[in-house]
């Protein structure tokens, strides 16, 4: 295993260094309100890219978690229930208030970053409770307990009436929009990729690598993983509150464990350890049973061929993923990022470890 | 920590300007339902010439998943309905077609099929799912889009109450509820019932509770009130509890792939009575899982295949031709909702989403196979339900009980 690449800042850099810190925000909020922009009066585009965005932060987040620090969490699904249940409720309980000093679209949205960060917050929460105790432990502990808070939140909703019960929390107002999926899904690639460069970061991967040798060498190893599972934790929720926002009902049917396999499996597809990687794998995986539809459209409305098709998506689906880790089962990059594993003629910086 | 303070500050700065950004597109969500409603009423009306000799329906059902088997009835339903009504010329002089799409069971499937649907193959009118978590997603996409939907076989309440847009040919979970408590009280003539509810479906819950409240007003008594949970294989706890009550009769609101294994542990633990159910029941595969330890129980259903009517026994034949088996009350409400839905085409004076809206909610005394069609003025269909009785592997007619 080779350890990852350090964002050893160039000597002679462009950028001055004030600006440093905050130019990723710089580029990205433009970006980000073109391609808002763009989207705007295309409704399948703007569902399926929030799909895709809340699935992104999924799989950055957990890749924290069973990536960076080695750890197995197969309850990721159990803090997005969290965070969507949370912020869903909320939003509903402040859908009459607007605040008097803004616009009433300006206050909606912001009553709605606050719901997504109390949802985040209490998926943070949750995130602490079962990590304290399990993140003590070594080895599959930590599959255990989140697989089981995983179904205790699932129970627990369907059992809640204040959460709709069994059929779903419908109502919650449909603020969400791809521009603010994205800012979410910039801050979640953002932060890991700077956490995975700092010394935090650097302790992860050493724990990850040799847990005992990671503690002969000084590092408060379970401190270091309950803060990465906390921070994990946290972007579930808002990946979760960010979901209730465009769903027009959320309901415990999609918050199971299959739902948790399906983030593990972004991340292992996209190779334990690699931020791009997880973006990558989450993207296609999230694309690719609805790139099927197309193709499958495409043979036709009359034969009936096109519609048994549909229903056999799924299996293709799970075939592909077979091969895919038949042919490498390390994930598409690896431990490595985008950047490392582009062709070499392609125009990039001199890493140290590439 | 100096790195982390601009940081923080931009990133506050960068929440304002994001809020501010979004102040355009809030409008077109928030106030989604007139904006979208009056831009894809032009644009539904502008779709009809893209397709000029064809007209396109939708549907999204669950033909995988854990209610598969109820997606695939509806869809044959709904395909020998289009078939029959292409073969007698179409509406107008234009053909049907229709577009399948799948939606796993889960709502947010549905809630992307139903806009892909809508906005990416711009269909005319949508058909609903059977489970009603998933027409409320799909509701919502539809009534918004200003596209008419109807559901077949959705009986929770709350789905047509999405919106004027939204209807169903079946009737809603109350009354199943309501005859269910009379078929027990005066048909059986039971006194105390046990209910065992699947906590994990809404349907479950509101059969359960209409039931419970009318079976009490009615003079009866619910002993207990037992729950599980969908996907759940052993029940006997439960039915341990319920038989120190002594019941006469168990209520069973659930779906057939967990009634047929209660009923095999009800036998078990030496529990004879009779057990009642729902439409959630109906299922060949109900016969096979619980074998004889079903037999004479009841369950409330749309439509029954015993029936005589001339009607009925055509479609029962054609279904019975094109895919080899007994159409069940969820391919019967598929057929009937696929029916009205040509009907309406037919009388609607063009294809857009309020004309077509309104020739569904003018839909009265439709002779469907699965009961007489009238919508009422919250889009409900008011029609009569059978009681069912099981018995050597298959369904006997019992009686109607109306509303």
């Amino acid at each position: 295993m080779q350890s990852p690449a350090l964002p050893v800042p160039e000597a002679p850099s462009l950028v001055p260094p004030a600006l440093r810190g905050i130019l990723p925000l710089l580029i990205a909020i433009p970006t980000l309100a073109l391609f808002h922009w763009s989207l705007t009066g295309s409704d399948f585009a703007t569902y399926l890219l929030s799909v895709v965005g809340v699935n992104i932060i999924l799989a950055v987040s957990l890749n924290i978690v069973n990536g960076m620090t080695g750890q197995f969490s197969i309850g990721h699904a159990g803090f997005m229930a969290v965070g969507a249940y949370i912020a869903g409720y909320t939003s509903l309980q402040l859908k009459e208030v607007a605040l008097s000093f803004l616009p009433v679209s300006a206050s909606d949205q912001v009553l709605f970053m606050l719901a997504l960060l109390v949802g985040g917050v209490a998926a943070a929460l949750c995130g602490f409770l079962v990590g304290l105790p399990s993140l003590r432990l070594r080895g599959d502990y930590l599959a255990i307990v989140t697989l089981g808070f995983g179904e205790i939140i699932r129970v627990f909703v369907q059992n809640t009436d204040a959460f709709g019960r069994a059929l779903g929390l419908s109502g919650i107002p449909q603020y969400s929009s791809p521009g603010m999926v994205f800012f979410w899904v910039f801050l979640v690639v953002l932060a890991a990729r700077r956490l995975a460069g700092s010394s935090h970061g650097r302790s992860l991967w050493a724990i990850r690598e040799d847990e005992v040798a990671a503690e002969a060498m000084g590092v408060d190893t379970t401190g270091y993983k309950v803060r990465a599972f906390v921070f994990s934790s946290f972007f579930a929720g808002i990946a979760g509150g960010l979901f209730a926002h465009f769903v027009p009902i959320i309901n415990p049917g999609s918050f199971t464990f299959v739902r948790s396999m399906e983030i593990v499996v972004m991340v292992v597809l996209g190779g334990l350890g690699s931020t791009t990687g997880a973006v990558v794998a989450a993207i296609f995986l999230t694309l690719l049973p609805e790139g099927m539809r197309s193709l499958f459209g495409a043979l036709g409305t009359e034969g009936s061929l096109a519609q048994r098709v549909d229903q056999i998506r799924m299996p293709i689906y799970g075939l592909l993923l077979v091969v895919l880790m038949l042919s490498r089962p390390q994930g598409l990059f690896g431990t490595k990022e985008l950047w490392d594993v582009l062709p070499r003629w392609l125009p990039r910086k001199r890493r140290g470890l590439a | 920590m100096r790195r982390l303070a601009p940081m923080l500050l931009a990133a506050l700065a960068v929440m304002a300007a994001a809020c501010e950004k979004k102040t355009q597109p809030t409008p077109s969500g928030e106030a989604g339902t007139q904006a979208a409603q009056g831009q894809s009423g032009s644009a539904a009306s502008g779709t009809p010439p893209a397709s000029s000799d064809t007209i396109l329906l939708g549907q999204v059902g669950a033909l995988t998943g854990g209610q598969a088997t109820f997606g695939i009835s509806t869809r044959n339903g709904i395909e020998l309905a289009l078939k029959e009504a292409n073969a007698a010329g179409g509406v107008n002089g234009k053909k049907l077609a229709i577009r399948v799409y799948d939606n796993q069971s889960k709502p947010e499937e549905a809630a992307q099929a139903a806009t892909r649907l809508i906005t990416q193959d711009k269909v005319v009118l949508i058909l609903g799912d059977v489970a009603s978590s998933n027409s409320l997603a799909m509701a919502e996409k539809a009534q918004a889009a200003g596209v008419p939907m109807i559901t077949p076989s959705s009986t929770n309440t709350t789905v047509t109450e999405k919106g004027d847009y939204i209807f169903r040919v079946c009737f809603i979970d109350p009354f199943q509820g309501f005859v269910m408590a009379k078929f027990a009280r005066e048909d059986l003539k039971l006194s105390k019932v046990a209910v065992l509810q699947d906590n994990k479906s809404a349907y479950s819950i509101d059969l359960s509770g209409v039931f419970t409240r009318k079976f009490t007003e009615m003079g009866g008594k619910v002993v207990t009130t037992e729950s599980y949970s969908q996907g759940d294989t052993d029940y006997r706890a439960q039915l341990t509890a319920i038989k120190k009550t002594q019941p006469d009769g168990i209520y069973v609101p659930g779906y057939y792939s967990e009634v047929g294994v209660i009923a095999r542990q009800a036998r078990e633990v030496g529990l004879k009575v009779p057990l009642m159910g729902g439409d959630g029941w109906d299922s060949e595969k109900l016969f096979e899982l619980g074998g004889s330890a079903i037999e004479g129980s009841y369950f409330s259903n749309h439509y029954s295949p015993d029936n005589p009517d001339p009607r009925v026994q055509k479609f029962i034949a054609d279904y019975k031709a094109a895919y080899g088996a007994v159409p069940d009350a969820l391919a019967a409400l598929g057929y009937d909702a696929a029916r009205v839905a040509v009907e309406s085409l037919k009388r609607a004076k063009d294809l857009s989403g309020p004309s077509v809206r309104d020739a569904i909610a003018q839909t009265k005394d439709f002779p469907g196979v699965a009961g007489t069609v009238t919508l009422d003025d919250k889009r409900n269909a008011v029609k009569s339900a059978v009681v069912l009785k099981v018995g050597d592997g298959k369904t006997q007619y019992v009686t109607t009980i109306s509303p």
